[in-house]
């Protein structure tokens, strides 16, 4: 059980603070986040977040596994975004296999991706307006967050743990009217993120509650290891989709929300402009959809198309290879990093040379980011607190992993 | 694109601004070198692990300002057996950079980086908690995702996957 360090504990009746668990069970920790507070009458002394309730040893399970079969277990890190989840993975092998991924399956991912950044978003903006005490948003937001789980449904046959992206391409390729549903969402989101912001942005409550709330300077901000919104919202400009372009970032245009309050409210409209700029992502990626396969040519790591299995030996050879042997990897290590709905995600992986990693090692952007909550709450008052931990959106899947 | 060569020669890497700037501190500090997959390993002596982080976030001309991920690996039954890694990130030039230290399975010392970048809080608590690594300096070492009273080190290679029963 975490505590804070025992030589600056004071002895009990030497001052007036007081020791308060909030969580792990508490609504509005968005998940079980347990903080320990000292606190002065109203006002924050001290926190200490106290994790690890989720803990699965999923890195450990990853070193017993084939290649192949981490996929799955990645969906269950950061479960707000699946997708991302299983990009990271992906391209981390990718590049240790030195695997070039045709275009579509590259616009295709550029696609899901920005729909999962959408989909995480709009569990956040819910949430976090429901915490302050905005109870129609959230049933809004969850309103066309069901429409986007139904287009992973349709896609990858599950809302959540989607597992679709695959090494070396996607698991299927995108059934007939897929992208034309994609296209009547994209369409009709911008109206509805218009809905939201009329609920908010000029709400004289939700100023009063996250304008001023939780400043982050960029200092601290980087020297905490913040990234994503809550590091744009403090002023620096980074965002790895524009600066260390992956599959195919580079062809689309869009721009970086950056705000330089370091509030909660400037937090909230990065991520409301990144609602916007995300729907713009996969508009660009409808209208030039490449034509062609959606997995790479390379039979000892790809799975074989069914129909091929049926018919030639060679893809019944590779399969049954693949299914029980795995496939090797050339030895060596790597780090991707990609941008998450919450900030920069790394996977690093070291091979061996053989079929199974040596060692997967998750950077969480929500672990890195949950470091900046004692800085923005200490000496404000316990409400703020509540504000703080929706507008850094962690998610405790990725934090324990 | 196939795999291109790693390169390990020292000589061929002192352009990188990260490996030029710690030659110029120090020019022993490098022990080795591996360019590989377009990514910079730079293997550093262990005991000058703080102050090699502290010069690369200070240099003037590349900054690599920002700690983006801290980790360490197990090479059981190999010795030295354990090795911490360090990704750091220029936020102005957006260069990435992979420091490691070499540490003794008999006695896992090594010291904490958090007064660098007290984003090294957590990730030292955790490899501290998963791999047995201890950390000199660091302000709150104590077990992140384990319980406290918790046996052994479960990210290590002789800690079985099911765990002891």
């Amino acid at each position: 059980m975490t505590q804070f360090p025992a030589a600056t504990v004071a002895e009990p009746g030497q001052d007036r603070t007081l020791i308060l668990n909030m969580g792990p069970q508490h609504p509005s920790t968005h998940g079980v986040l347990r903080l320990v507070l000292e606190i002065d009458g109203e006002t924050v002394v001290r926190l200490l977040p106290d994790i690890g309730y989720l803990h699965t040893g999923i890195e450990k399970t990853c070193e017993a596994k084939f290649y192949q079969q981490v996929v799955p277990l990645t969906d269950r890190i950061d479960y707000l975004c699946p997708m991302t989840n299983n990009l990271t993975y992906c391209l981390a092998v990718e590049k240790l296999l030195g695997l070039e991924i045709p275009p579509k399956a590259q616009w295709i991912r550029v696609l899901l991706n920005e729909l999962t950044r959408i989909n995480s978003h709009l569990v956040w903006l819910g949430t976090h307006a429901m915490d302050l005490g905005a109870m129609t948003v959230f049933l809004y937001c969850f309103r066309e967050r069901e429409d986007i789980l139904r287009l992973f449904e349709m896609v990858s046959g599950q809302r959540m743990m989607t597992s679709y992206f695959r090494v070396g391409g996607l698991a299927l390729e995108p059934p007939l009217g897929f992208f034309e549903k994609v296209k009547a969402f994209a369409d009709r989101f911008p109206g509805n993120v218009d809905e939201y912001e009329g609920l908010l942005t000029g709400n004289p409550i939700f100023l009063m509650r996250t304008k001023g709330v939780a400043r982050l300077s960029a200092e601290d901000a980087i020297a905490l290891g913040a990234t994503g919104p809550t590091l744009r919202g403090s002023g620096v400009d980074i965002d790895l989709r524009r600066d260390a372009p992956y599959t195919g970032y580079e062809n689309f245009k869009f721009r970086v929300p950056v705000s330089t309050e370091g509030d909660v409210f400037a937090r909230y409209v990065c991520r409301v402009q990144e609602l916007r700029e995300s729907i713009s992502i996969v508009q660009q990626a409808l209208a030039g959809m490449p034509e062609g396969s959606t997995k790479a040519d390379a039979p000892k790591v790809v799975l074989p198309d069914r129909e091929k299995m049926k018919t030639q030996m060679e893809a019944l050879i590779y399969h049954f290879k693949i299914i029980t042997e795995g496939f090797s990897v050339p030895a060596g290590e790597v780090y991707q990093a990609v941008e998450s709905p919450r900030g920069e995600m790394g996977y690093y992986i070291v091979s061996d040379g053989t079929a199974k990693p040596y060692r997967v090692h998750m950077r969480g952007p929500s672990f890195a980011n949950l470091q900046v909550l004692g800085k923005m709450c200490e000496g404000h008052l316990i409400a703020d607190v509540i504000a703080a931990i929706g507008s850094i959106d962690v998610v405790l899947g990725d934090i324990d992993r | 694109m196939p795999l291109a060569t790693a390169i390990t020669d020292i000589e061929q890497l002192r352009e990188h601004p990260a490996l030029a700037r710690l030659l110029a501190w120090n020019t022993g500090v490098a022990q080795a070198v591996k360019f590989d997959r377009d990514e910079l390993t730079i293997w550093v002596e262990k005991g000058s692990i703080r102050e090699a982080c502290a010069i690369l976030r200070d240099d003037v001309e590349c900054p690599f300002n920002y700690l983006s991920d801290l980790t360490c690996v197990d090479w059981y039954p190999s010795e030295p057996r354990f090795e911490v890694v360090y990704h750091l990130l220029s936020i102005p030039k957006k260069e990435r950079v992979r420091l490691k230290a070499r540490v003794d399975g008999s006695s896992p010392v090594i010291e904490s980086i958090t007064s660098v970048w007290p984003a090294a809080n957590h990730f030292e608590r955790e490899v501290f908690d998963l791999f047995g690594v201890r950390f000199t300096g660091h302000p709150n070492l104590q077990r992140i995702m384990m319980p406290d009273n918790w046996e052994g080190h479960p990210l290590r290679k002789d800690y079985p996957v099911e765990g002891y029963r």
